[in-house]
């Protein structure tokens, strides 16, 4: 695979979509995520985040624009290649979408299976996951016999087992308390600093200001620029500058971000 | 490898409910629509064995004559010979003469020399080529159309016309094999369909965490096929008692006509091997029809 360590991990180009027939609920959306970056997605009930990440994660197909995941055009990739291109992508769905016939172990090894994983390798991964996401004690528990907390736990577990490149979540600590909304946070930001690429959906405010990312703010179907009382005007810039000047390098597009991670605890 | 766990939820879908007592049922039919071909075939072949290779054409005598005109009988006998000596199947035909009668009616008539006097139907002795399919129906057909006194020996038009009715239900039996076949394929693609549409949120999880249709498809033919292999031995247990039973009966008749239900291995394998073909179908057609239901999916 042609994939440059400076392409973005993803990158949209005037894309719009509609569902069937009803009016366009994303449009002229443009922007890219660079390898390694972390980005928050803002936006009011119903702006269009979900879809947004259900573009990304190859359940829908833009009505219009350009997707590239990878490096590679969405649009002109085989079909048999795309689930090559799911299997580098960790996917934490708003409504869980877990198997609720299957026990939390089976939940999470889910990918790995898929992926033709072998099963001894399956076992020691999955429940190390699983205790460090505070599960141990439920590995073979049902899924119904969870609590919505604890399933959205399972739901990252499964996201994040096989070190996906690209992790996109949808709401992942709408459930949890802050305490464990902030450990979760900390796995993610973990398996950024090894170079995974996020973008986190939330409602959140709390932990958007502590962790102090870059956000993509969406308002109605579109981006608006960030006006929020923590981005420097600096960054606001920067994030802006994101979306309109695609082609510049991680490093260089969010220097602000670095700084400002540190300097907010 | 096919043999691998599933990930789809198995209890009580319709593929669960459903599939087992339809192959049942289909093997059922089809282990007796086979059963049915065989015994026929088998019997037919014994009929016509059964018969000799030599069959007699009867030419009836002009009724209120009295013997009156043999020149018109003797051109009847002359045109039915001519006939059957061009046929390729007839490897002899000649006339009965006055002397073979003689001896033929002596049981029955005493010393009667005056053969010649009586209203007797003159005969043909036909010899059939060794091996030859003699369509003895068709024979008689063409006899009575160019000399309509003509009659064929009775008892080998009646059991051709036995052999060609057992070739007819015959047929049918195979046209019931294939509906057979054609409607496992139905049910089968309508109950996975459903079972699709229940397990659909599963499908999609692992449609989007990357798993190929392949691997979907195969969870699904490998349900298909264990569910369909226990319908299937149930259906062919059904199938072989009622044949037994059927076979005892069979022998309960004493009658020539009524064939003897017992099998060849031969005919034991093709009868074991309709479970595995409808299992086969019933996989396949699972299969094919989460595959063409995935690749509606990007
Ligand atoms: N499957 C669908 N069919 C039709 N319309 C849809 C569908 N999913 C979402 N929409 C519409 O698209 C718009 C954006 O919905 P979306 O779920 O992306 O919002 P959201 O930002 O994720 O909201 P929330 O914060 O409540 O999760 C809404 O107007 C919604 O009604
Ligand atoms: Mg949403």
């Amino acid at each position: 695979m042609t994939f440059d360590a400076n392409d973005s991990i993803v990158r949209f180009e005037n894309v719009g979509l509609r569902y069937g027939l009803g009016p366009e609920v994303l449009q002229d959306i443009t922007f890219e995520l660079p390898p390694a970056s972390f980005h928050f997605l803002l936006g009011p009930s119903g702006a269009g985040k979900s879809s947004l990440l259900r573009l990304m994660y190859l359940a829908l197909k833009p009505s219009r624009g350009l997707i590239s995941l990878f490096g590679r055009d969405i649009a002109t990739t085989p079909r048999d290649d795309l689930p090559a291109l799911r299997r580098r992508i960790g996917v934490v769905f708003q409504e869980f979408r877990l198997l609720n016939h299957l026990t939390t172990f089976d939940n999470v090894a889910l990918p790995l299976r898929v992926a033709g994983i072998r099963e001894s390798e399956i076992e020691k991964h999955v429940r190390e996951l699983l205790a460090w996401v505070g599960l141990k004690d439920h590995v073979n528990a049902r899924l119904p016999t969870l609590s919505g907390g604890q399933q959205q736990r399972v739901a990252i577990a499964r996201a994040v087992i096989t070190r996906p490149q690209l992790i996109l979540a949808d709401e992942p600590t709408g459930n949890v308390d802050d305490r464990m909304a902030m450990r979760l946070m900390h796995l993610f930001e973990e398996l950024n600093k090894l170079g995974t690429t996020l973008l986190i959906a939330t409602h959140n405010e709390t932990i958007v200001r502590r962790l102090g990312h870059p956000r993509l703010h969406l308002e109605d179907g579109r981006f608006v620029d960030v006006d929020s009382d923590v981005s420097s005007s600096e960054e606001k810039t920067e994030t802006t500058a994101t979306r309109k000047a695609p082609k510049r390098s991680r490093s260089a597009r969010f220097p602000a971000g670095s700084a400002h991670r540190q300097g907010t605890p | 490898m096919f043999w691998r766990r599933t990930d789809l939820p198995v209890d009580s879908d319709s593929l669960g409910r459903f599939l087992p007592g339809i192959v049942a049922f289909m093997v059922y039919l089809a282990t007796l629509a086979l059963a049915g071909v065989m015994i026929l075939m088998e019997a037919t072949t014994t009929w016509q064995a059964g018969l000799s290779s030599t069959m007699t054409v009867q030419i009836a005598p002009e009724a209120d004559t009295g013997g009156g005109l043999p020149a018109a009988e003797d051109s009847r006998v002359q045109s039915a010979l001519a006939l059957l000596r061009r046929l390729p199947d007839v490897a002899r035909a000649d006339v009965v003469n006055d002397e073979a009668m003689t001896t033929l009616l002596e049981p029955w008539l005493g010393e009667f020399t005056a053969v010649e006097e009586l209203p007797l139907p003159r005969l043909i002795d036909v010899e059939l080529r060794n091996g030859a399919e003699i369509d003895a129906l068709g024979l008689a057909e063409l006899l009575t159309a160019e000399v309509p006194e003509a009659t064929v020996d009775d008892h080998r038009v009646w059991l051709d016309r036995l052999a060609r009715l057992a070739r007819a239900v015959g047929g049918l039996a195979v046209i019931v094999l294939v509906v057979i076949g054609a409607i496992t394929v139905t049910i089968v693609i309508f109950t996975t369909r459903t079972t699709l549409a229940i397990h659909r949120n599963a499908i999609e999880v692992l449609h989007l965490i990357g798993a190929h249709d392949a691997y979907v498809a195969d969870q699904f033919a490998r349900r298909a096929l264990v569910l369909a292999l226990k319908g299937g031995l149930v259906g062919l247990a059904l199938a072989v008692s009622s044949l037994v039973g059927l076979a005892y009966l069979a022998a309960r008749i004493e009658s020539e006509l009524v064939p003897d239900i017992a099998f060849g291995p031969l005919q034991w394998a093709a009868i074991l091997v309709l479970p595995l073909v409808v299992a086969a179908i019933a996989t396949l057609t699972a299969r094919g029809t989460v595959m063409r239901a995935l690749a509606k999916m990007l």
